[in-house]
Protein backbone atom coordinates (compact mmCIF):
# COMPACT_ATOMS: atom_id res chain seq x y z
CA UNK A 1 0.00 0.00 0.00
CA UNK A 2 2.74 2.46 0.92
CA UNK A 3 4.46 1.70 -2.35
CA UNK A 4 1.44 2.66 -4.47
CA UNK A 5 1.02 5.72 -2.25
CA UNK A 6 4.62 6.67 -3.06
CA UNK A 7 4.00 6.27 -6.77
CA UNK A 8 0.89 8.43 -6.50
CA UNK A 9 2.83 11.15 -4.69
CA UNK A 10 5.55 11.15 -7.37
CA UNK A 11 3.04 11.30 -10.21
CA UNK A 12 1.08 14.05 -8.48
CA UNK A 13 4.23 16.13 -7.94
CA UNK A 14 5.37 15.65 -11.54
CA UNK A 15 1.95 16.71 -12.82
CA UNK A 16 2.01 19.70 -10.49
CA UNK A 17 5.47 20.61 -11.78
CA UNK A 18 4.43 20.43 -15.43
CA UNK A 19 1.19 22.31 -14.79
CA UNK A 20 3.06 24.94 -12.76
CA UNK A 21 5.62 25.39 -15.51
CA UNK A 22 2.91 25.82 -18.13
CA UNK A 23 1.00 28.33 -16.04
CA UNK A 24 4.18 30.18 -15.09
CA UNK A 25 4.97 30.74 -18.76
CA UNK A 26 1.53 32.31 -19.32
CA UNK A 27 2.04 34.73 -16.41
CA UNK A 28 2.92 38.30 -17.32
CA UNK A 29 1.95 40.79 -19.99
CA UNK A 30 0.70 39.57 -23.42
CA UNK A 31 -2.00 37.21 -22.09
CA UNK A 32 -0.52 34.03 -23.45
CA UNK A 33 -2.70 30.93 -23.09
CA UNK A 34 -1.55 27.42 -22.01
CA UNK A 35 -2.48 26.14 -25.48
CA UNK A 36 -0.16 28.68 -27.06
CA UNK A 37 2.59 27.59 -24.67
CA UNK A 38 2.36 23.95 -25.65
CA UNK A 39 1.88 24.70 -29.35
CA UNK A 40 5.07 26.75 -29.25
CA UNK A 41 6.99 24.06 -27.39
CA UNK A 42 5.83 21.33 -29.78
CA UNK A 43 6.59 23.60 -32.73
CA UNK A 44 10.17 24.11 -31.59
CA UNK A 45 10.53 20.40 -30.97
CA UNK A 46 9.51 19.90 -34.62
CA UNK A 47 6.27 18.12 -33.77
CA UNK A 48 3.98 20.90 -35.03
CA UNK A 49 5.34 22.12 -38.38
CA UNK A 50 3.09 25.20 -38.82
CA UNK A 51 2.52 27.15 -35.61
CA UNK A 52 -0.50 29.45 -35.49
CA UNK A 53 1.23 31.47 -32.76
CA UNK A 54 2.55 34.85 -33.94
CA UNK A 55 6.31 35.45 -34.17
CA UNK A 56 6.27 37.89 -31.28
CA UNK A 57 4.29 35.65 -28.96
CA UNK A 58 6.42 32.68 -29.99
CA UNK A 59 9.52 34.65 -29.00
CA UNK A 60 8.01 35.64 -25.66
CA UNK A 61 7.28 32.02 -24.85
CA UNK A 62 10.35 30.35 -26.31
CA UNK A 63 13.14 32.89 -25.91
CA UNK A 64 12.04 34.87 -22.89
CA UNK A 65 9.99 32.79 -20.51
CA UNK A 66 10.79 29.14 -21.18
CA UNK A 67 14.53 29.30 -20.41
CA UNK A 68 13.83 31.26 -17.26
CA UNK A 69 11.21 28.78 -16.09
CA UNK A 70 13.57 25.88 -16.78
CA UNK A 71 16.44 27.65 -15.01
CA UNK A 72 14.20 28.32 -12.00
CA UNK A 73 13.12 24.69 -11.76
CA UNK A 74 16.68 23.47 -12.16
CA UNK A 75 18.10 25.87 -9.58
CA UNK A 76 15.36 24.94 -7.10
CA UNK A 77 15.91 21.22 -7.63
CA UNK A 78 19.70 21.57 -7.42
CA UNK A 79 19.76 23.70 -4.26
CA UNK A 80 17.24 21.45 -2.48
CA UNK A 81 19.23 18.35 -3.45
CA UNK A 82 22.58 19.83 -2.41
CA UNK A 83 21.04 20.99 0.87
CA UNK A 84 19.64 17.56 1.68
CA UNK A 85 23.01 15.95 0.94
CA UNK A 86 24.97 18.49 3.02
CA UNK A 87 22.62 18.04 5.97
CA UNK A 88 23.08 14.28 5.88
CA UNK A 89 26.86 14.40 5.36
CA UNK A 90 27.53 16.81 8.21
CA UNK A 91 24.69 15.47 10.40
CA UNK A 92 23.85 19.13 10.89
CA UNK A 93 20.24 20.23 10.43
CA UNK A 94 21.39 23.83 9.89
CA UNK A 95 23.59 22.88 6.96
CA UNK A 96 22.72 24.32 3.56
CA UNK A 97 24.43 24.18 0.17
CA UNK A 98 26.46 27.28 1.01
CA UNK A 99 27.83 25.84 4.26
CA UNK A 100 31.50 25.73 3.32
CA UNK A 101 31.80 29.32 2.18
CA UNK A 102 30.42 28.74 -1.30
CA UNK A 103 28.00 31.68 -1.40
CA UNK A 104 30.39 34.22 0.11
CA UNK A 105 33.14 33.13 -2.25
CA UNK A 106 30.74 33.41 -5.17
CA UNK A 107 29.64 36.87 -4.02
CA UNK A 108 33.23 38.07 -3.81
CA UNK A 109 33.97 36.75 -7.29
CA UNK A 110 30.82 38.27 -8.75
CA UNK A 111 31.15 41.65 -7.06
CA UNK A 112 34.80 41.98 -8.04
CA UNK A 113 33.87 41.52 -11.69
CA UNK A 114 30.91 43.92 -11.49
CA UNK A 115 32.95 46.80 -10.10
CA UNK A 116 35.71 46.09 -12.60
CA UNK A 117 33.08 46.57 -15.30
CA UNK A 118 32.85 42.99 -16.52
CA UNK A 119 29.17 42.49 -15.61
CA UNK A 120 28.75 39.88 -18.34
CA UNK A 121 31.35 37.63 -16.74
CA UNK A 122 29.60 37.57 -13.36
CA UNK A 123 28.59 33.89 -13.59
CA UNK A 124 32.20 32.91 -14.26
CA UNK A 125 33.42 35.02 -11.34
CA UNK A 126 30.79 33.52 -9.06
CA UNK A 127 31.63 29.96 -10.07
CA UNK A 128 35.37 30.44 -9.64
CA UNK A 129 34.83 32.32 -6.36
CA UNK A 130 32.63 29.63 -4.86
CA UNK A 131 34.97 26.77 -5.69
CA UNK A 132 37.99 28.80 -4.56
CA UNK A 133 36.34 29.43 -1.19
CA UNK A 134 35.50 25.75 -0.81
CA UNK A 135 39.01 24.69 -1.81
CA UNK A 136 40.53 27.13 0.64
CA UNK A 137 38.25 25.94 3.45
CA UNK A 138 39.19 22.31 2.82
CA UNK A 139 42.87 23.17 2.53
CA UNK A 140 42.80 24.94 5.89
CA UNK A 141 40.93 22.01 7.44
CA UNK A 142 43.59 19.68 6.06
CA UNK A 143 46.39 21.85 7.47
CA UNK A 144 44.65 21.82 10.86
CA UNK A 145 45.25 18.09 10.92
CA UNK A 146 42.85 16.29 8.59
CA UNK A 147 39.64 17.48 7.02
CA UNK A 148 36.96 16.22 9.38
CA UNK A 149 33.43 17.63 8.92
CA UNK A 150 33.70 19.83 12.01
CA UNK A 151 37.05 21.31 10.94
CA UNK A 152 35.75 21.84 7.42
CA UNK A 153 32.68 23.69 8.72
CA UNK A 154 34.75 25.88 11.04
CA UNK A 155 37.24 26.67 8.27
CA UNK A 156 34.29 27.38 5.97
CA UNK A 157 32.85 29.85 8.46
CA UNK A 158 36.10 31.77 8.69
CA UNK A 159 36.60 31.85 4.91
CA UNK A 160 32.99 32.92 4.57
CA UNK A 161 33.41 35.80 7.02
CA UNK A 162 36.59 36.90 5.29
CA UNK A 163 35.03 36.84 1.83
CA UNK A 164 31.94 38.71 3.09
CA UNK A 165 34.11 41.39 4.63
CA UNK A 166 36.04 41.81 1.39
CA UNK A 167 32.78 41.96 -0.58
CA UNK A 168 31.38 44.62 1.75
CA UNK A 169 34.62 46.56 1.47
CA UNK A 170 34.53 46.53 -2.32
CA UNK A 171 30.89 47.59 -2.40
CA UNK A 172 31.46 50.33 0.17
CA UNK A 173 34.57 51.64 -1.55
CA UNK A 174 33.76 51.53 -5.20
CA UNK A 175 30.18 50.68 -6.05
CA UNK A 176 28.04 53.45 -7.46
CA UNK A 177 24.49 53.74 -8.80
CA UNK A 178 23.96 51.05 -11.41
CA UNK A 179 26.64 48.66 -10.30
CA UNK A 180 25.34 48.93 -6.73
CA UNK A 181 21.85 47.91 -7.81
CA UNK A 182 23.27 45.12 -9.93
CA UNK A 183 25.34 43.82 -7.03
CA UNK A 184 22.47 44.02 -4.58
CA UNK A 185 20.14 42.14 -6.90
CA UNK A 186 22.78 39.47 -7.42
CA UNK A 187 23.47 39.14 -3.69
CA UNK A 188 19.79 38.59 -3.00
CA UNK A 189 19.51 36.09 -5.82
CA UNK A 190 17.82 36.68 -9.13
CA UNK A 191 17.06 34.70 -12.25
CA UNK A 192 16.27 37.82 -14.24
CA UNK A 193 17.56 37.60 -17.78
CA UNK A 194 18.21 33.85 -17.75
CA UNK A 195 18.50 32.56 -21.30
CA UNK A 196 18.91 29.17 -22.88
CA UNK A 197 22.62 29.07 -22.05
CA UNK A 198 21.81 29.49 -18.36
CA UNK A 199 19.02 26.92 -18.49
CA UNK A 200 21.35 24.52 -20.30
CA UNK A 201 24.14 24.95 -17.73
CA UNK A 202 21.74 24.35 -14.87
CA UNK A 203 20.32 21.26 -16.56
CA UNK A 204 23.76 19.91 -17.43
CA UNK A 205 25.09 20.32 -13.89
CA UNK A 206 22.02 18.50 -12.58
CA UNK A 207 22.47 15.71 -15.11
CA UNK A 208 26.07 15.24 -13.99
CA UNK A 209 25.71 15.67 -10.21
CA UNK A 210 22.24 14.42 -9.33
CA UNK A 211 22.79 10.78 -10.38
CA UNK A 212 25.95 10.61 -8.25
CA UNK A 213 23.95 11.78 -5.26
CA UNK A 214 20.87 9.68 -5.93
CA UNK A 215 22.79 6.41 -6.19
CA UNK A 216 24.45 7.23 -2.86
CA UNK A 217 21.11 7.36 -1.07
CA UNK A 218 21.71 4.17 0.92
CA UNK A 219 25.18 5.33 1.84
CA UNK A 220 23.73 8.57 3.22
CA UNK A 221 21.18 6.55 5.19
CA UNK A 222 24.10 4.77 6.84
CA UNK A 223 25.28 8.14 8.25
CA UNK A 224 22.13 8.42 10.41
CA UNK A 225 24.01 7.22 13.48
CA UNK A 226 27.35 8.76 12.60
CA UNK A 227 30.49 7.81 10.78
CA UNK A 228 31.50 4.87 12.93
CA UNK A 229 28.19 3.22 12.44
CA UNK A 230 28.36 3.91 8.69
CA UNK A 231 31.85 2.42 8.52
CA UNK A 232 30.72 -0.68 10.39
CA UNK A 233 27.99 -1.13 7.77
CA UNK A 234 30.67 -1.46 5.10
CA UNK A 235 30.40 2.09 3.75
CA UNK A 236 33.66 3.67 2.57
CA UNK A 237 33.04 6.79 4.63
CA UNK A 238 35.94 8.86 3.30
CA UNK A 239 35.27 8.17 -0.35
CA UNK A 240 31.52 8.71 -0.07
CA UNK A 241 31.99 11.98 1.81
CA UNK A 242 34.45 13.51 -0.65
CA UNK A 243 32.53 12.33 -3.70
CA UNK A 244 29.28 13.83 -2.45
CA UNK A 245 30.93 16.99 -1.19
CA UNK A 246 32.52 17.46 -4.61
CA UNK A 247 29.21 16.86 -6.39
CA UNK A 248 27.29 19.29 -4.14
CA UNK A 249 29.99 21.94 -4.49
CA UNK A 250 29.96 21.70 -8.27
CA UNK A 251 26.17 21.78 -8.36
CA UNK A 252 25.95 24.71 -5.94
CA UNK A 253 28.72 26.54 -7.78
CA UNK A 254 26.72 26.44 -11.01
CA UNK A 255 23.46 27.38 -9.27
CA UNK A 256 25.10 30.35 -7.56
CA UNK A 257 26.67 31.44 -10.83
CA UNK A 258 23.31 31.43 -12.62
CA UNK A 259 20.95 32.62 -9.89
CA UNK A 260 23.07 34.33 -7.28
CA UNK A 261 22.97 33.42 -3.61
CA UNK A 262 19.32 32.37 -3.37
CA UNK A 263 18.79 31.52 0.26
CA UNK A 264 16.30 29.36 2.08
CA UNK A 265 15.52 26.76 -0.61
CA UNK A 266 18.44 24.48 0.17
CA UNK A 267 17.88 24.74 3.92
CA UNK A 268 14.13 24.47 4.21
CA UNK A 269 12.87 22.31 1.36
CA UNK A 270 14.73 19.19 2.57
CA UNK A 271 13.40 19.72 6.10
CA UNK A 272 9.83 20.09 4.88
CA UNK A 273 10.12 16.92 2.79
CA UNK A 274 11.75 15.07 5.68
CA UNK A 275 8.86 16.00 7.96
CA UNK A 276 6.42 14.60 5.44
CA UNK A 277 8.14 11.38 4.33
CA UNK A 278 10.95 10.73 6.83
CA UNK A 279 14.69 10.63 6.38
CA UNK A 280 15.26 7.73 4.01
CA UNK A 281 17.33 9.31 1.29
CA UNK A 282 15.96 7.09 -1.45
CA UNK A 283 12.75 9.08 -1.03
CA UNK A 284 14.08 12.30 0.45
CA UNK A 285 16.48 13.20 -2.37
CA UNK A 286 14.16 12.84 -5.41
CA UNK A 287 11.21 14.38 -3.56
CA UNK A 288 13.35 17.32 -2.40
CA UNK A 289 14.32 17.94 -6.02
CA UNK A 290 10.69 17.95 -7.14
CA UNK A 291 9.47 20.14 -4.30
CA UNK A 292 12.47 22.47 -4.69
CA UNK A 293 11.73 22.84 -8.40
CA UNK A 294 8.04 23.64 -7.84
CA UNK A 295 8.80 26.03 -4.97
CA UNK A 296 11.46 27.91 -6.89
CA UNK A 297 9.33 28.10 -10.02
CA UNK A 298 6.52 29.83 -8.16
CA UNK A 299 8.89 32.03 -6.17
CA UNK A 300 10.51 33.24 -9.39
CA UNK A 301 7.18 33.74 -11.11
CA UNK A 302 6.04 35.88 -8.20
CA UNK A 303 9.32 37.79 -8.22
CA UNK A 304 8.83 38.49 -11.91
CA UNK A 305 5.12 39.43 -11.94
CA UNK A 306 4.08 40.68 -8.49
CA UNK A 307 5.24 44.26 -9.00
CA UNK A 308 5.39 44.19 -12.77
CA UNK A 309 7.17 45.94 -14.47
CA UNK A 310 9.61 46.04 -11.53
CA UNK A 311 11.22 42.76 -10.52
CA UNK A 312 11.99 41.60 -7.02
CA UNK A 313 15.13 39.59 -6.35
CA UNK A 314 13.82 36.03 -6.01
CA UNK A 315 15.76 35.50 -2.77
CA UNK A 316 13.38 37.95 -1.09
CA UNK A 317 10.40 35.91 -2.25
CA UNK A 318 11.86 32.55 -1.22
CA UNK A 319 12.36 33.88 2.30
CA UNK A 320 9.08 35.85 2.48
CA UNK A 321 7.00 32.89 1.31
CA UNK A 322 9.19 30.07 2.53
CA UNK A 323 9.64 31.13 6.15
CA UNK A 324 5.93 31.31 7.04
CA UNK A 325 5.22 28.17 4.99
CA UNK A 326 7.90 26.32 6.89
CA UNK A 327 6.50 27.52 10.23
CA UNK A 328 3.08 26.23 9.19
CA UNK A 329 4.57 22.85 8.33
CA UNK A 330 6.39 22.74 11.66
CA UNK A 331 3.13 23.44 13.50
CA UNK A 332 1.26 20.87 11.48
CA UNK A 333 3.85 18.25 12.46
CA UNK A 334 4.55 19.55 15.96
CA UNK A 335 3.65 16.26 17.56
CA UNK A 336 6.30 14.36 15.67
CA UNK A 337 9.23 16.78 15.79
CA UNK B 1 34.41 -23.40 18.51
CA UNK B 2 36.88 -21.28 16.59
CA UNK B 3 35.23 -17.85 16.74
CA UNK B 4 37.27 -14.65 16.75
CA UNK B 5 41.03 -14.70 17.20
CA UNK B 6 42.92 -11.52 18.02
CA UNK B 7 46.67 -11.94 17.63
CA UNK B 8 49.28 -9.34 18.62
CA UNK B 9 47.12 -6.37 17.69
CA UNK B 10 48.83 -3.02 18.14
CA UNK B 11 47.09 0.30 17.52
CA UNK B 12 48.96 3.60 17.79
CA UNK B 13 47.55 7.11 17.76
CA UNK B 14 49.83 10.12 17.67
CA UNK B 15 52.87 7.95 18.40
CA UNK B 16 51.34 6.47 21.55
CA UNK B 17 50.20 2.86 21.61
CA UNK B 18 46.59 2.60 22.74
CA UNK B 19 46.52 -1.16 22.26
CA UNK B 20 49.81 -2.98 22.63
CA UNK B 21 50.13 -6.54 21.34
CA UNK B 22 46.66 -7.62 22.43
CA UNK B 23 46.02 -11.32 22.07
CA UNK B 24 42.86 -13.25 22.96
CA UNK B 25 40.03 -15.22 21.48
CA UNK B 26 36.24 -14.99 21.60
CA UNK B 27 34.87 -18.50 21.15
CA UNK B 28 31.90 -19.23 18.90
CA UNK B 29 28.59 -19.78 20.66
CA UNK B 30 29.74 -17.85 23.72
CA UNK B 31 29.34 -14.37 25.16
CA UNK B 32 32.82 -12.94 25.66
CA UNK B 33 33.21 -9.88 27.84
CA UNK B 34 35.97 -7.33 27.38
CA UNK B 35 36.53 -5.48 30.65
CA UNK B 36 39.08 -3.02 31.95
CA UNK B 37 39.30 0.43 33.51
CA UNK B 38 38.54 3.62 31.57
CA UNK B 39 41.26 4.31 29.02
CA UNK B 40 42.40 0.70 28.89
CA UNK B 41 41.84 0.68 25.12
CA UNK B 42 38.61 -1.35 24.94
CA UNK B 43 36.81 0.94 22.49
CA UNK B 44 39.88 1.31 20.28
CA UNK B 45 40.38 -2.43 20.17
CA UNK B 46 36.72 -2.89 19.27
CA UNK B 47 37.01 -0.25 16.53
CA UNK B 48 39.79 -2.30 15.00
CA UNK B 49 37.82 -5.55 15.24
CA UNK B 50 34.81 -4.07 13.42
CA UNK B 51 36.96 -2.36 10.79
CA UNK B 52 36.56 1.30 11.75
CA UNK B 53 40.24 1.54 12.59
CA UNK B 54 43.20 -0.24 11.00
CA UNK B 55 45.58 -1.95 13.37
CA UNK B 56 49.23 -1.12 12.90
CA UNK B 57 50.30 -4.69 13.47
CA UNK B 58 48.78 -8.05 14.24
CA UNK B 59 46.09 -10.31 12.85
CA UNK B 60 42.33 -10.58 13.25
CA UNK B 61 40.74 -13.77 12.07
CA UNK B 62 37.20 -15.05 12.29
CA UNK B 63 36.75 -18.76 11.69
CA UNK B 64 40.03 -18.73 9.83
CA UNK B 65 39.13 -15.78 7.56
CA UNK B 66 41.40 -12.73 7.69
CA UNK B 67 39.18 -9.80 8.75
CA UNK B 68 41.81 -7.12 8.07
CA UNK B 69 42.38 -8.14 4.45
CA UNK B 70 38.66 -8.48 3.77
CA UNK B 71 36.66 -5.89 1.77
CA UNK B 72 34.47 -3.51 3.77
CA UNK B 73 31.20 -4.99 2.67
CA UNK B 74 32.19 -8.59 3.03
CA UNK B 75 33.38 -7.81 6.52
CA UNK B 76 30.15 -5.97 7.37
CA UNK B 77 28.29 -9.09 6.23
CA UNK B 78 30.16 -11.15 8.83
CA UNK B 79 30.64 -8.74 11.68
CA UNK B 80 28.07 -6.28 13.08
CA UNK B 81 28.72 -3.50 15.57
CA UNK B 82 26.51 -1.86 18.20
CA UNK B 83 27.62 1.37 19.87
CA UNK B 84 27.13 2.56 23.43
CA UNK B 85 24.08 4.68 22.67
CA UNK B 86 23.80 5.92 19.12
CA UNK B 87 21.22 8.61 18.57
CA UNK B 88 20.09 10.43 15.46
CA UNK B 89 18.36 13.65 14.47
CA UNK B 90 16.93 11.94 11.43
CA UNK B 91 13.28 11.03 11.20
CA UNK B 92 13.44 7.27 10.91
CA UNK B 93 10.97 4.59 11.89
CA UNK B 94 12.16 1.56 13.85
CA UNK B 95 11.86 -0.54 10.68
CA UNK B 96 13.96 2.06 8.77
CA UNK B 97 16.70 1.80 11.38
CA UNK B 98 16.73 -1.99 11.32
CA UNK B 99 16.77 -1.90 7.51
CA UNK B 100 20.13 -0.08 7.70
CA UNK B 101 21.53 -3.50 8.57
CA UNK B 102 20.74 -4.64 5.02
CA UNK B 103 23.14 -2.08 3.52
CA UNK B 104 26.08 -4.49 3.23
CA UNK B 105 23.83 -6.97 1.44
CA UNK B 106 22.07 -4.78 -1.14
CA UNK B 107 23.59 -3.11 -4.15
CA UNK B 108 24.32 0.56 -3.54
CA UNK B 109 22.35 1.86 -6.48
CA UNK B 110 19.18 0.08 -5.44
CA UNK B 111 17.59 2.22 -2.78
CA UNK B 112 14.60 -0.04 -2.17
CA UNK B 113 14.43 -3.21 -0.13
CA UNK B 114 13.46 -6.55 -1.57
CA UNK B 115 10.83 -8.73 0.09
CA UNK B 116 13.67 -10.95 1.37
CA UNK B 117 15.20 -7.96 3.10
CA UNK B 118 11.86 -7.03 4.61
CA UNK B 119 11.51 -10.54 5.97
CA UNK B 120 15.00 -10.32 7.52
CA UNK B 121 14.09 -6.97 9.11
CA UNK B 122 10.85 -8.38 10.53
CA UNK B 123 12.66 -11.46 11.82
CA UNK B 124 15.34 -9.34 13.50
CA UNK B 125 12.71 -7.22 15.25
CA UNK B 126 10.98 -10.34 16.45
CA UNK B 127 14.18 -11.78 17.90
CA UNK B 128 14.66 -8.71 20.08
CA UNK B 129 10.98 -8.63 21.03
CA UNK B 130 10.24 -5.35 19.26
CA UNK B 131 7.88 -6.47 16.50
CA UNK B 132 5.09 -4.20 17.72
CA UNK B 133 7.34 -1.15 17.36
CA UNK B 134 8.16 -1.36 13.64
CA UNK B 135 6.28 1.77 12.59
CA UNK B 136 7.17 3.86 15.66
CA UNK B 137 9.60 6.77 15.29
CA UNK B 138 13.01 5.68 16.60
CA UNK B 139 13.45 8.94 18.54
CA UNK B 140 10.35 8.34 20.63
CA UNK B 141 11.65 5.08 22.15
CA UNK B 142 13.27 4.68 25.56
CA UNK B 143 17.01 4.04 25.81
CA UNK B 144 16.52 0.33 26.38
CA UNK B 145 14.14 0.01 23.45
CA UNK B 146 16.54 1.96 21.21
CA UNK B 147 19.37 -0.35 22.17
CA UNK B 148 17.27 -3.40 21.33
CA UNK B 149 16.48 -1.81 17.95
CA UNK B 150 20.21 -1.30 17.40
CA UNK B 151 20.78 -4.96 18.16
CA UNK B 152 17.99 -5.84 15.70
CA UNK B 153 19.74 -3.63 13.12
CA UNK B 154 22.94 -5.57 13.79
CA UNK B 155 21.06 -8.86 13.46
CA UNK B 156 19.62 -7.72 10.12
CA UNK B 157 23.22 -7.74 8.90
CA UNK B 158 23.00 -11.51 9.52
CA UNK B 159 26.41 -11.47 11.19
CA UNK B 160 28.29 -14.38 12.62
CA UNK B 161 30.15 -12.07 14.96
CA UNK B 162 28.35 -9.43 17.00
CA UNK B 163 30.55 -6.80 18.65
CA UNK B 164 29.08 -4.34 21.14
CA UNK B 165 30.77 -1.39 22.85
CA UNK B 166 29.26 -0.99 26.33
CA UNK B 167 25.73 -1.58 25.08
CA UNK B 168 24.22 -1.34 28.55
CA UNK B 169 25.95 1.77 29.91
CA UNK B 170 23.03 4.17 29.67
CA UNK B 171 20.24 1.73 30.49
CA UNK B 172 18.28 1.09 33.65
CA UNK B 173 18.88 -2.26 35.30
CA UNK B 174 15.86 -3.99 33.79
CA UNK B 175 16.85 -2.90 30.29
CA UNK B 176 20.44 -4.00 31.00
CA UNK B 177 19.27 -7.48 31.98
CA UNK B 178 17.02 -7.68 28.92
CA UNK B 179 19.90 -6.79 26.59
CA UNK B 180 22.28 -9.24 28.26
CA UNK B 181 19.72 -12.07 28.20
CA UNK B 182 19.19 -11.35 24.53
CA UNK B 183 22.92 -11.57 23.85
CA UNK B 184 23.03 -14.87 25.73
CA UNK B 185 20.25 -16.21 23.51
CA UNK B 186 22.09 -15.09 20.38
CA UNK B 187 25.26 -16.85 21.50
CA UNK B 188 23.19 -19.91 22.39
CA UNK B 189 21.99 -19.97 18.80
CA UNK B 190 25.60 -20.29 17.63
CA UNK B 191 26.64 -16.65 17.23
CA UNK B 192 29.89 -15.22 18.54
CA UNK B 193 29.27 -12.25 20.84
CA UNK B 194 31.98 -9.90 22.08
CA UNK B 195 31.05 -6.98 24.27
CA UNK B 196 32.89 -4.34 26.22
CA UNK B 197 31.37 -4.02 29.67
CA UNK B 198 31.87 -1.90 32.78
CA UNK B 199 29.77 -3.68 35.36
CA UNK B 200 31.88 -6.57 36.64
CA UNK B 201 28.98 -8.25 38.44
CA UNK B 202 27.03 -8.35 35.19
CA UNK B 203 30.15 -9.69 33.49
CA UNK B 204 30.35 -12.46 36.10
CA UNK B 205 26.72 -13.30 35.64
CA UNK B 206 26.30 -13.11 31.86
CA UNK B 207 29.67 -13.71 30.20
CA UNK B 208 30.95 -17.17 29.38
CA UNK B 209 34.45 -15.93 28.74
CA UNK B 210 36.24 -12.84 29.96
CA UNK B 211 39.18 -10.78 28.69
CA UNK B 212 40.76 -8.12 30.92
CA UNK B 213 42.48 -5.21 29.22
CA UNK B 214 44.75 -2.85 31.16
CA UNK B 215 46.81 -0.05 29.62
CA UNK B 216 46.41 -1.55 26.17
CA UNK B 217 47.49 -5.04 27.15
CA UNK B 218 45.54 -8.21 27.83
CA UNK B 219 46.36 -9.11 31.43
CA UNK B 220 43.97 -12.03 31.94
CA UNK B 221 41.68 -14.26 29.93
CA UNK B 222 39.45 -17.13 31.01
CA UNK B 223 36.21 -18.08 32.72
CA UNK B 224 34.86 -15.07 34.63
CA UNK B 225 35.07 -16.38 38.23
CA UNK B 226 38.63 -17.53 37.59
CA UNK B 227 39.64 -14.21 36.03
CA UNK B 228 38.06 -11.71 38.41
CA UNK B 229 40.19 -12.57 41.44
CA UNK B 230 40.65 -10.19 44.31
CA UNK B 231 44.32 -9.59 43.50
CA UNK B 232 43.48 -8.75 39.86
CA UNK B 233 40.79 -6.27 40.93
CA UNK B 234 43.32 -4.57 43.20
CA UNK B 235 46.04 -4.51 40.56
CA UNK B 236 43.97 -3.50 37.52
CA UNK B 237 41.14 -1.45 39.01
CA UNK B 238 42.77 -0.28 42.23
CA UNK B 239 39.91 -1.46 44.42
CA UNK B 240 39.60 -3.71 47.43
CA UNK B 241 36.85 -6.24 46.73
CA UNK B 242 35.78 -9.62 47.89
CA UNK B 243 34.30 -12.42 45.80
CA UNK B 244 31.37 -13.84 47.77
CA UNK B 245 28.99 -16.62 46.89
CA UNK B 246 25.55 -15.26 46.00
CA UNK B 247 22.33 -17.17 45.42
CA UNK B 248 23.07 -17.51 41.70
CA UNK B 249 26.85 -17.66 41.52
CA UNK B 250 29.71 -15.48 42.77
CA UNK B 251 29.25 -11.74 43.37
CA UNK B 252 31.85 -9.02 43.83
CA UNK B 253 31.42 -6.94 46.96
CA UNK B 254 33.46 -3.74 46.77
CA UNK B 255 35.10 -2.49 49.93
CA UNK B 256 37.02 0.59 48.90
CA UNK B 257 39.85 1.92 46.79
CA UNK B 258 43.43 0.79 47.18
Amino acid sequence: MTRSLNATAYIALWLLLIASATIAVTFGPADITPTEVWTTILHHLGLVPESPVSRLRDAIVWDLRMPRVIAAMGVGAGLALAGAVMQALTRNPLADPYLLGLSSGAALGAVTLVVMGFALLVPVGAFVGSLAALGLALLIAQLLGGATPVRAILAGISISALASAMTSFIIFWSATGDSYREILSWLMGSLSGSGWVDAGLVAASLLVCAPVMLISARGLDAFAFGEKSAASLGVDVGRLRWTLLGASALLTGVMVAIGGAIGFVGLVVPHAVRLAVGSRHGKLLPLSMLVGAIFMLWADTMARTLFDPRELPVGIVTALVGAPAFLLILMRFRRVT
Amino acid sequence: MEGLKVADITIRRGGRSIVDGAQFSAPAGKVTGLVGPNGAGKSTLISAIVGIERPEAGALTFEGADLVAMGRRERAGICAYVEQSASTEERLSVADVVALGRIPHVLAWLSGLGSDDEAVVAGALERVGMSGFATRQFNTLSGGEQQRVHIARALAQQPKLLVLDEPTSHLDIRAQLQVLHLLGDLAGAGGTVLLALHDLNLALRFCDWLVVLDAGQVVAEGRPPEVLREDLLARVYGVHARLIEGPSGPVIAYEGTV
